[in-house]
């Protein structure tokens, strides 16, 4: 047994001869906030998505609240649940209101009933904010509250881990504030958190750990200053160099 | 020229047989319609499988039924069943014949609405926990048939405008019985009859495509 809510070893990834991720370990604590930066195509997305399973490792193992996740006898979309994920581009159902986004899992997935379900999926959407906007379909909100609702949709089944994979990054600047104080609130309420991302202040303010990857593996991590202040590689160094100088 | 194309006094004898061709169109219309479009979304969801064993002989038999004139598959069936030792009627035939063809065509159309939903649709359902069925089910074939709503319906005119190849096999639809109308009475009447209800009984619904192309080009500005 582990003591870490997840615990992947030695994760490979090939797409076809591409060598994307090249023997990753990631071992999160529960209630931990962990910040995954690195250059496009470093292998973020694909790490988080092999989490889940969206994508499935060439190798390794990868263990997520006790559940093996490779284990061909695991009920994975039991596993699932437990595993929220939040996406650059929403994905919300376009031909579903915000109550149906967030309620879809929890009647089909979770089996509760139709009065349940809503009852649940309007105390989730209340956490991000968006009680009012429970009827509105997603193409009558904004792009901050398309995200929010799916944070919404995630949480409210009860995950015990979410992925969050560049959750701002289509937002425009002035909606990135609503949905980093939504998933700030999250952390505060002891969520376990791994969160790909380039919004360096919040990383700064909220992460407990940051993990620089660099062409499929993780060159460095450590407390936000430590890899922000004084990083000891010379790709990390040049990267968040990069980064700050915009 | 009124008398041989309007006759009045042949249009009322033509009447009753010419009333139970329509009933025989609609009825053929509505035996056939469900079952292509049950055919083509069993034959898009088997293509959403991608397997190689499934796809190339899908392949096939799409490609092949519908490169087959419907008329040919439709007499054959008619006339060549009988020597496999299967006895059917025109009717059934029919309903066979448009299975198999108008099956692939609306398959074809199911498949292009699956392939016009996003990829991230189905992650965000299946990081949910959602079954593939269940992600198929609940969020890929809403706005699949959304999007491709008025080629459907298109493809349901053509159908339904076929149902005049029943003639040929002596199912007793409208062109059928107007012409029987027509040998009757040695007049064209009966037809001009039928081709006015023919263009009534689907006029509404080229009014309605229209109505769905419209707003389909609106929401793409
Ligand atoms: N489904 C796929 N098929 C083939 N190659 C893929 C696939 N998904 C990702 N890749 C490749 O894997 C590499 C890593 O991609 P990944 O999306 O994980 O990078 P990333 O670190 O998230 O980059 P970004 O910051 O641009 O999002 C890239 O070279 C990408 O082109
Ligand atoms: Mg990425």
């Amino acid at each position: 047994m582990t003591s870490h809510i997840v615990d992947a070893r030695a994760i490979h990834k090939h797409f076809g001869t591409l060598h994307v991720l090249k023997g990753v370990d990631l071992k999160v604590n529960e209630r931990e906030l962990v910040f995954v930066i690195g250059p496009s195509g470093s292998g973020k997305s694909t790490l988080l998505r092999c989490l889940n399973r969206l994508e499935e490792p060439s190798s390794g193992s990868i263990v997520v609240d006790g559940i093996d996740m490779l284990d061909p006898k695991t009920d994975i979309n039991h596993a699932r649940r437990r595993i929220g994920m939040v996406f650059q581009s929403f994905n919300l159902y376009p031909h579903m209101t915000a109550l149906g986004n967030v309620t879809l899992a929890l009647r089909k997935v979770a089996g509760k009933g139709r009065a349940e379900a809503e009852a649940l999926g309007r105390a989730a959407l209340e956490r991000v904010g968006l009680a009012e906007r429970a009827d509105h379909t997603p193409g009558q909100l904004s792009g901050g509250q398309q995200q929010r609702v799916a944070i919404a949709r995630s949480i409210a089944l009860e995950p015990r881990v979410m992925l969050f994979d560049e959750p701002t990054s289509a937002l425009d600047p002035e909606l990135v504030g609503s949905v980093l104080e939504v998933m700030r609130g999250l952390r505060e309420s002891g969520m376990t958190m791994i969160v790909v991302s380039h919004e360096m202040g919040f990383a700064r303010n909220a992460a407990d750990r940051v993990v620089f990857m660099d062409d499929g593996l993780i060159v460095e991590q450590g407390p936000p200053a430590a890899i922000f202040e004084t990083p000891s590689h010379e790709r990390t160094r040049a990267f968040i160099g990069q980064i700050q100088r915009h | 020229m009124i008398e041989a194309f309007f006759n009045i006094e042949i249009m009322k004898a033509a009447w009753p047989i010419v009333l139970t061709g329509l009933w025989n169109t609609i009825l053929l219309s509505l035996i056939v319609v469900p079952l292509g479009l049950f055919g083509g979304l069993i034959l898009a969801l088997l293509a959403s499988i991608r397997h190689p064993l499934v796809r190339w002989p899908l392949m096939a038999w799409v490609d092949f039924f519908r490169a087959f004139p419907p008329l040919v598959l439709l007499v054959l069936l008619f006339a060549g069943l009988p020597f496999a030792g299967l006895e059917l009627d025109g009717f059934a035939c029919v309903a066979i014949a448009f299975f198999l063809n108008t099956g692939s065509y609306y398959g074809e159309i199911f498949r292009a609405g699956i392939d016009s939903v996003p990829g991230g649709q189905v992650e965000a359902a299946r990081s949910t926990g959602l079954s593939r069925m269940q992600a198929m089910r609940y969020v890929v074939l809403p706005q699949a048939v959304r999007n491709v709503m008025p080629d459907l319906l298109s493809n349901t005119l053509e159908v339904v405008k076929l149902t005049s190849l029943g003639s040929v096999v002596a199912v007793p639809e409208l062109l059928y019985e107007a012409r029987q109308a027509q040998s009757i009475t040695y007049n064209p009447t009966p037809i001009v009859m039928a081709a006015v209800i023919y263009f009534l009984l689907l006029w509404p619904l080229v009014r309605l495509l229209s109505r769905l192309e419209n707003r389909a080009l609106a929401g793409r500005r």
